[in-house]
């Protein structure tokens, strides 16, 4: 049996990130959405933590929480007219079909999944995923940075302003 | 005293009594009271150190050095006890949090009261003034005033403001700058929450204030709110990167993430990191006074551009909560600078004889000097400055360093020499390397500007400024 904190604070905090998650798409204000998302991410860390995932607790806040929501946030300044109302959009029946999708194919995995095993005690995690990331998997590992190198480096590319065209421009 | 210099300025600095004399001119029963407080302070501690160096007080729950202890004891007294098991285990969880979570608030809390007093009046006496010093003994309760103040005006909420979102920021802010406290050790045993993944908690954490920021700056529905938010969050996501990059470099060096390991290597190795990789530490400095909206990176707020920057439309105590989370940030920067490159708690063998907070507290307050030191000292950058020192030279040489140090942390593991001969040769290489590699990095970024021949100031000469100078100087 789990101590009475970790059970209270897993309850606690799934209804904050199923609560704020849906407050997500019923509010009519962008913004509104994206602070409840951001709230939606921090929970979810929170429910990492519960399960002594602290490498992923953390990433998830410096990832989602920190970065993709500033994203979103450029994002929403960038796009004229998109800040202040979330209106319907023609899009709502593929975003429901493919939520559909992604929902069944969790509740799948969960279902298959034997959740019976015994619950061990993790003393720390980073240490093992560095070990796994920089040792046995250090191919994906470099294929995945190699990968957002090229976007990077890509996004730079198009945005780009070259010698010529500014001459011709100006 | 020389009182013959020749502008009334110099006159002025010369005139002005230095803190000794103005010390030494108190009353004499107060200076006789002085020094006997400090000879009871320097008898009780001498003794306390005594005792606790002989073994005496070792690892007993009165122990000053760590309140670690302390809690422990609490804890086994709780679970020891009658109680049923669950409320026990309740009870051992909470009231070490709860008191933990006081001590950070008070000390927090202690600081915003005391910190903006010691502030002005420093930044006065860089500027040759008084500073506030009428409000309570030496003006000390000019920030308690200043918060009534605040408290006491009318909070006004402009027009096609977006009301849910506009009083959040103001307590939101203060999140990251109460949860970073979590991770600092005060003293070997004494730390909030001292997990494994601590620097990038450290990390994470911060990168939390640039949404509150944004949110502040969007919902007050005005252009200088939105354009210094904007600026904000550039700048916060451009220095996040330097910041990142510098405490890898800590964690190659001293091979772990939890705060106490950092401070625990630096204390064995009888070395800070400061030394060891100097680069990594100024970066950190650096970019953590962007990261903070500090001068001279403070464009996020430039009041002579945009006013008050995201923070202009809120009144009374938002304002106030926005202002005092600025300072609240910089003692947490001084703290984590502290931790990770000063030695943290440790100080070559003072910790056994002075609690490890005090000696912690003392170097926060050092760092915060320097930054109030900066603050005083040094004009605002621009903003294409800014972006531009972080973008062209603080991340790409802090790569460059961070792989040598990558080499040279690979090399220490498996080198079977004396720490002092691999850490000595890795730090004299590490300071090189840096002043090498940004020269060269600043010769290939300007190999187009033409230093032979500054830029003169044109209007001064023309209006004839620089041949009154020369005439006033002699």
């Amino acid at each position: 049996m789990e101590s009475p904190g970790i059970v209270l604070g897993f309850y606690l905090l799934a209804g904050l990130t199923l609560g704020s998650g849906g407050l997500v798409f019923l509010a009519r204000n962008l913004l509104h959405s994206l602070a409840f998302l951001v709230i939606s991410f921090l929970s979810m860390a929170g429910l990492f933590l519960t399960l002594s995932a602290d490498f992923i607790a953390m990433a998830q806040i410096l990832i989602y929480a920190g970065s993709i929501s500033v994203l979103m946030v450029f994002a929403v300044m960038l796009t004229p007219l998109a800040s202040r109302d979330n209106s319907n959009s023609i899009y709502v029946f593929p975003a429901l079909i493919s939520a559909g999708g992604i929902a069944s194919f969790v509740a799948f995995i969960a279902w298959d999944t034997d959740w019976s095993g015994p619950g061990t005690d993790f003393d720390s995690t980073i240490g093992t995923i560095g070990q796994l990331l920089l040792g046995k998997y250090v191919l994906a590992f470099e294929i995945a940075s190699v990968l957002l190198l090229f976007a990077l480096v890509g996004a730079i590319m198009l945005v780009h302003q070259r010698d010529e065209d500014s001459e011709g421009t100006s | 005293m020389n009182l013959d210099s020749p502008t009334p300025m110099s006159r002025q600095i010369a005139e002005h009594s230095t803190l000794i004399e103005r010390f030494l001119g108190l009353p004499k029963i107060a200076l006789l009271i002085f020094v006997l407080l400090i000879a009871a302070l320097g008898l009780g501690n001498g003794i306390i150190g005594y005792l606790v160096v002989a073994g005496e007080l070792d690892g007993t729950w009165y122990d000053i050095r760590d309140l670690g202890n302390v809690n422990a004891a609490l804890r086994d007294a709780i679970l020891s006890s009658q109680l049923n098991t669950y409320i026990a285990g309740a009870l051992a969880y909470l009231i070490p949090a709860i008191l933990g979570a006081t001590g950070i608030v008070s000390v927090v809390g202690g600081w915003l009261l005391i910190g903006p007093w010691a502030e002005r009046r420093l930044i006065a006496k860089f500027q040759i003034r008084q500073g506030p010093n009428r409000t309570g003994p030496f003006g000390l309760f000019q920030s308690l005033a200043d918060a009534l103040k605040l408290m006491q005006k009318e909070i006004v909420i402009p027009t096609g403001a977006d009301r849910f979102l506009y009083f959040a920021p103001p307590v939101a802010v203060f999140i990251p700058a109460i949860l970073g406290w979590a991770a600092i050790p005060w003293a070997p045993k004494m730390s909030f929450a001292d997990m494994d993944v601590g620097v990038l908690f450290v990390i994470a954490i911060s990168s939390l204030g640039v949404l509150a920021v944004f949110v502040a700056g969007w919902s007050s529905n005005n252009h200088y709110s939105l354009l210094g938010a904007m600026r904000t969050i550039a700048m916060m996501v451009s220095y996040e990167i330097p910041i990142s990059l510098s405490l890898l470099a800590v964690v190659l060096m001293t091979g772990s993430t939890q705060l106490s390991e950092i401070v625990t290597w630096q204390s064995t190795h009888n070395v800070w990191l400061i030394v060891l990789i100097p680069f990594a530490a100024l970066a950190f400095l650096f970019a953590s006074t962007a990261e903070i909206n500090r001068t001279p990176n403070d464009i996020g707020e430039a009041e002579s551009e945009i006013v008050a920057g995201f923070y202009t439309e809120y009144s009374g105590m938002k304002a106030g909560l926005f202002m005092a989370v600025e300072l609240g940030n910089a003692i947490l920067v001084g703290a984590l600078m502290a931790t990770f490159f000063l030695g943290g708690y440790t100080m070559f063998g003072l910790e056994t004889w002075i609690p490890g907070y005090i000696i912690l507290a003392t170097k926060i307050g050092l760092v915060y000097f320097l930054f109030v030191w900066i603050r005083g000292t040094l004009p605002r950058f621009r903003l294409d400055q800014l972006m531009g020192f972080a973008w062209k030279f603080l991340i790409p040489v802090s790569i460059i360093l961070m792989f040598i140090v990558a080499i040279e942390s690979a090399i220490f593991i498996r080198w079977d020499v004396p720490a002092a001969v691999s850490l000595g040769l890795f730090g004299l290489i590490n300071v090189t390397g840096a002043v090498i590699i940004s020269v060269v990095w600043i010769r290939i970024l300007f190999k187009d500007l033409d230093l032979a021949a500054p830029e003169r100031p044109r209007l001064v000469t023309a209006v004839g400024g620089l041949k009154a100078a020369k005439e006033i100087r002699g």
